[in-house]
Parts: structure tokens; C-alpha cells; sequence
């Protein structure tokens, strides 16, 4: 196996150090891999790249990227460790254009370095061309997504963090944003993607970590994860007999 | 009729200015800084004290009562209130904010006002002062409306101010880091940006602005101590009438404010005009609690 683009090891973290919601996750992404944590309802999987991204303080274990270390990361540094992530909810600045939500994005960037690629987003983005001047809350929550995406691709980063990003979404919409991260992939940017749905998460996804109670239950190779019947089993509560 | 309503302006502009630090720094460290109107106080008598020094070279301009020295004093004043403000959230607001609930931080927010006041009191005396003993002649306008050179001066200047305040959030970059940490301060990390630098900045446009009204009431009316205390509750309400973290809305409800207070004397008798902000607080916490104009803090939960 080559080497991790993003090794996290045995992290133990939780917004109060007294009360840990993950007890030593670790999980990786290698270079141009898609991986999906899936588990149920307060596995950890949000605190997990919530911790990533620095914005949940780790208390015990590494987070790697690219060989170094980013643990317990300033939150405003993840463009300059190569991560980008784009949150659940709350995800664009709905009081802002969206011409304005995407200079922020840009704002580790050199002026005219940034107007380049937020000209280059409207290209491979149209549905923000349209709206460039309009307020970001008149967006619909799949052109919230577009946005958020097109946002956090400004830096150029080598690991895309998703955090649900099918929630709420259509069907038709979450195919459409399934597919346009599975072309990400195709360009070599690696994704951690956190998802609910856990059908649509194993089809599409490289290799799936199972989380359950905030420990990893089971991971491997998405396709053999789908005929798993330990995976229902986690997801229908059994799986919390085993600490 | 007319006086009222000129008077009623220039009030109305100082408070906007200090409406404008306060609506900034609430709407983006989401705390209702009491201390905020002892910047205008701390302004104003560094102003003073400035000018103890600088005052001695040169005289007024024109129908003006001040001269470059007061211009020079204000800009002084503006850098060390500011200095103030940094202090203050270093020493105080920061490690609270960090440890504590928000209750915590705003009742330390009285504290720190008090002993502001305190200092000033200890330094410059309880006495009124002034700026200049000059005698200013009123201009008279039209009919029944006469109005000081000085108090054109304010409005001219806050207008200015106003206007390069609306550009700076609109067209630079830390202007819409600053909208959007109103917003969304985790996202406003996320998409790369030291919240630390866009907080101090906030620091010192509000408490630099704070300075520029202290100069300006200091002028137009006269320095005391207590100036602060009594801008302070139609400073609240001219912030929270235009939205918390509107800056357009604190100008609009700086002269509304104003405005509200001069005509109020019209009606009831002078002792209850400092009544009138704290009546129209009450009413729009009632009415419309989100402010004329919303505020900027729609998403964010």
C-alpha cells in the first residue's frame, strides 16, 4: 500500500475533553481515493472530520497529512494542509452573493490567482453564473451544495472533506452530486465523505469505514461492505452489545 | 420646529457613529459590549489630552472652533482608543469568551465600563471641559433655523465616514471577512481566514469610530465624564433598532434616535428626554426584535 494522503491514527476527541464522542478512530485516504464513513446516528462520523478540520479539539492520537502532522490544525490553515471541507449544514454565507462566498473562498489566495479560479468555478459551474449577484439564501439546498463545493475547490486541495453531502437532498440531485465527486475523483482529489445514505455511499465510494458508539466496526473495500450482513446489523442497533 | 429637527441630526449623527463600532463588534463577537460607550468617553479626553500638547502651535480655521491641532489630537485619540479596545479584549473579553458563558462576558463588559470611567475621573477631574474657548457664531440658514459651523462640520464628517465605512465592507477583503464572521465564524475559519485578525480589526474600526464621536460630542456639546453613560442606551437602541450588525441600520437608527429625542422636548419636559431611547428600545424589542433591517446574522444558528 503507498503511503496515506491522510492518516488519522487512534484520535480520541470531543467537544468537552471530559466527554469524548470518538474513542480512537483511525481511518485513511490514499491519494485520488474516495472513502465514505457511514454508521448510525451519533457514531461520531460529523465529530470525526469535525476533528479533522480542527473545529472538535482531539485529545489522544495523530491526524497526518501527506507524512505531516495536523493535529488539533487551526481551523483557518486547512487550505495550507491541502484539505478543504465542506460542512453539513450552514455550508455558504446566506447573507452574502455568491460572488462574495466565493472571494472568501479565495481569500488564501493571491488577488488575481483568486479571481482566476473563481472565474474558472463559474465555468465548470454554471448555475453560479447565473446567480453570481444574487444573495446565497435564494439558493435551493442543491445549488447551496454546487456552491459549497465550488468554494472549497478554489484552493486546489488534494483531500475534499464532505460532510453529508446528500442530505436533503433530491434523488435526482444526490445522483447529480454523486457523480460530480466521483469525476473529482477522476482528476485526482482525494474524498472523505461522511454519508447517510448508505446504499448510494457503498456504490460509489473506493472503501467505507463502518462507525459505531464512536469506535471503527468494520472497513474494507466498499463493494465487499454492500454483501455484508454485519453492516445491517450495526445499523439496526445489535451491533451495541459488543463495548 | 426646524431646530428641532437640525438638532435632532447632529445628535443623531454621533450616535450613529458610535452605533456603527457597537452594531460591529455585537453582531461579530455576539455580546453586548457595555463598555462600548467608555470608548467614546476614553475618545474624547485623550482627544483633550492631546491637545494640551499639540494645541499650543496652531489656531482654529476658519468659522470653525478647532484648527489642525483637534484634527490631529482626534486621529491620536482614535489610535489609542483603539489600543484601549485591544487591551480590553485581550485582558478581559478574550479569556472569558473562551471559559464562560456569555452572561459572564457581558457583565464584565459593566465592569470594565466602570473602571474606565474611573480612570478618566481619576486623570481629568469631574468637571465639565472643553475643547476651546472660542465663541462660535451661529450661521443662520433660513428662518428659524441657526445651526454652529462645528455642528455642520459633524454631520459632514459622519456622512464621509459612513460613506467610506459602506465601501470598505463592500469592496475589501477583510470588509467581507468582517459581514461574514456576523454570519458564520466557523466558516469563515473554513474558507481560510484568521478570525483573530478580523475580530482586532473590528476592535479598532468600532473603537476608532467610538473616538470620532467622542471628539464630536466633546465639540459640539462638552466633555465630561459621564459621557458615555448617558450615550450608552441610545447607543443600544440605535443598534438594535437598525439590526444588530447593520451597519446602514445603526446610522438610520442613530438619527432616528436623534431625531426622536430633540422632538420628544417638543412634548414632554426635558428630564424625560433621555426616557425616549429606552422607549424606543423597549417598542422595538417588542414589535420587531430582529431590528428595521434585520441585522446580518440570518444563518448562522
Amino acid at each position: 500500500m503507498t503511503t496515506a494522503l491522510l492518516q488519522v491514527s487512534d484520535i480520541t476527541a470531543g467537544y468537552r475533553p471530559d466527554l469524548p464522542i470518538l474513542h480512537g478512530v483511525s481511518v485513511s485516504v490514499s491519494e485520488a481515493e474516495m472513502v465514505t464513513i457511514i454508521g448510525p446516528n451519533g457514531a461520531g462520523k460529523s465529530t470525526l472530520v469535525k476533528a479533522i478540520s480542527g473545529l472538535v479539539p482531539i485529545s489522544s492520537g495523530t491526524v497526518s497529512v501527506a507524512g505531516s502532522n495536523v493535529t488539533n490544525l487551526l481551523t483557518h490553515k486547512l487550505a495550507t494542509a491541502s484539505i478543504a471541507y465542506v460542512p453539513q449544514t450552514a455550508n455558504v454565507f446566506t447573507t452574502l452573493t455568491i460572488d462574495e462566498n466565493l472571494k472568501l473562498g479565495a481569500s488564501t489566495l493571491s488577488k488575481a490567482e483568486g479571481a482566476r479560479r473563481v472565474a474558472m468555478a463559474y465555468d465548470n459551474f454554471p448555475v453560479l453564473q447565473k446567480y453570481r449577484s444574487h444573495k446565497a439564501k435564494v439558493l435551493s439546498g442543491g445549488q447551496r451544495q454546487t456552491l459549497a463545493v465550488a468554494r472549497a475547490l478554489l484552493t486546489e486541495p488534494r483531500l475534499l472533506m464532505l460532510d453529508e453531502p446528500s442530505a436533503g437532498l433530491s434523488p435526482l440531485m444526490v445522483s447529480e452530486v454523486f457523480e460530480r465527486l466521483k469525476s473529482l475523483v477522476s482528476t485526482g482529489v482525494a474524498i472523505l465523505m461522511v454519508e447517510q445514505n448508505v446504499k448510494a455511499a457503498l456504490a460509489i465510494s473506493d472503501r467505507t469505514y463502518v462507525l459505531a458508539e464512536g469506535r471503527n466496526r468494520i472497513d474494507g473495500p466498499s463493494s465487499e461492505l454492500a454483501g455484508d450482513s454485519q453492516v445491517a446489523t450495526i445499523y439496526l442497533g445489535a451491533g451495541g452489545r459488543k463495548r | 420646529m426646524l431646530q428641532a429637527l437640525a438638532d435632532g441630526i447632529l445628535t443623531g449623527s454621533i450616535i450613529a457613529l458610535g452605533a456603527i463600532g457597537l452594531t460591529l463588534t455585537m453582531g461579530i463577537l455576539r455580546f453586548a459590549n457595555f463598555a462600548h460607550a467608555e470608548l467614546i468617553t476614553w475618545g474624547a479626553y485623550m482627544a483633550l489630552g492631546v491637545l494640551a500638547i499639540t494645541g499650543v502651535f496652531a489656531g482654529p480655521i476658519g468659522p470653525f472652533s478647532f484648527g489642525l491641532p483637534l484634527i490631529l489630537a482626534t486621529l491620536i485619540a482614535a489610535v489609542l482608543t483603539a489600543a484601549l479596545a485591544l487591551v480590553v479584549d485581550y485582558l478581559v473579553f478574550r479569556p472569558l469568551r473562551s471559559h464562560t458563558n456569555h452572561m459572564t462576558v457581558v457583565f464584565s463588559s459593566f465592569g470594565v465600563s466602570l473602571l474606565v470611567r474611573m480612570v478618566i475621573l481619576l486623570i481629568f477631574g469631574g468637571s465639565a471641559e472643553y475643547y476651546s474657548d472660542e465663541l462660535q457664531i451661529a450661521v443662520r440658514l433660513m428662518p428659524g433655523l441657526r445651526v454652529m459651523p462645528d455642528h455642520l462640520f459633524t454631520l459632514g464628517l459622519t456622512l464621509v465616514i459612513v460613506i467610506a465605512l459602506h465601501f470598505f465592507l463592500q469592496r475589501t477583503r477583510l470588509g467581507l471577512s468582517m459581514r461574514a464572521l456576523a454570519e458564520n465564524p466557523d466558516l469563515v475559519r473554513i474558507n481560510g481566514i484568521d478570525t483573530r485578525t478580523v475580530v482586532r480589526w473590528t476592535w479598532i474600526i468600532g473603537a476608532a469610530l467610538a473616538a470620532v464621536a467622542g471628539v464630536l460630542y466633546g465639540m459640539t456639546v462638552q466633555l465630561r465624564p459621564e459621557i458615555g453613560f448617558q450615550l450608552l442606551l441610545p447607543l443600544f437602541a440605535a443598534a438594535i433598532l437598525g439590526g444588530v450588525g447593520n451597519v446602514f441600520g445603526a446610522v438610520v437608527g442613530g438619527l432616528i434616535v436623534g431625531l426622536a429625542e430633540s422632538f420628544s422636548v417638543l412634548f414632554i419636559p426635558a428630564g424625560y428626554k433621555m426616557a425616549v431611547p429606552f422607549i424606543i428600545l423597549l417598542a422595538v424589542l417588542y414589535v420587531r426584535p430582529s431590528g428595521l433591517f434585520g441585522g446580518m446574522r440570518g444563518g448562522a444558528k
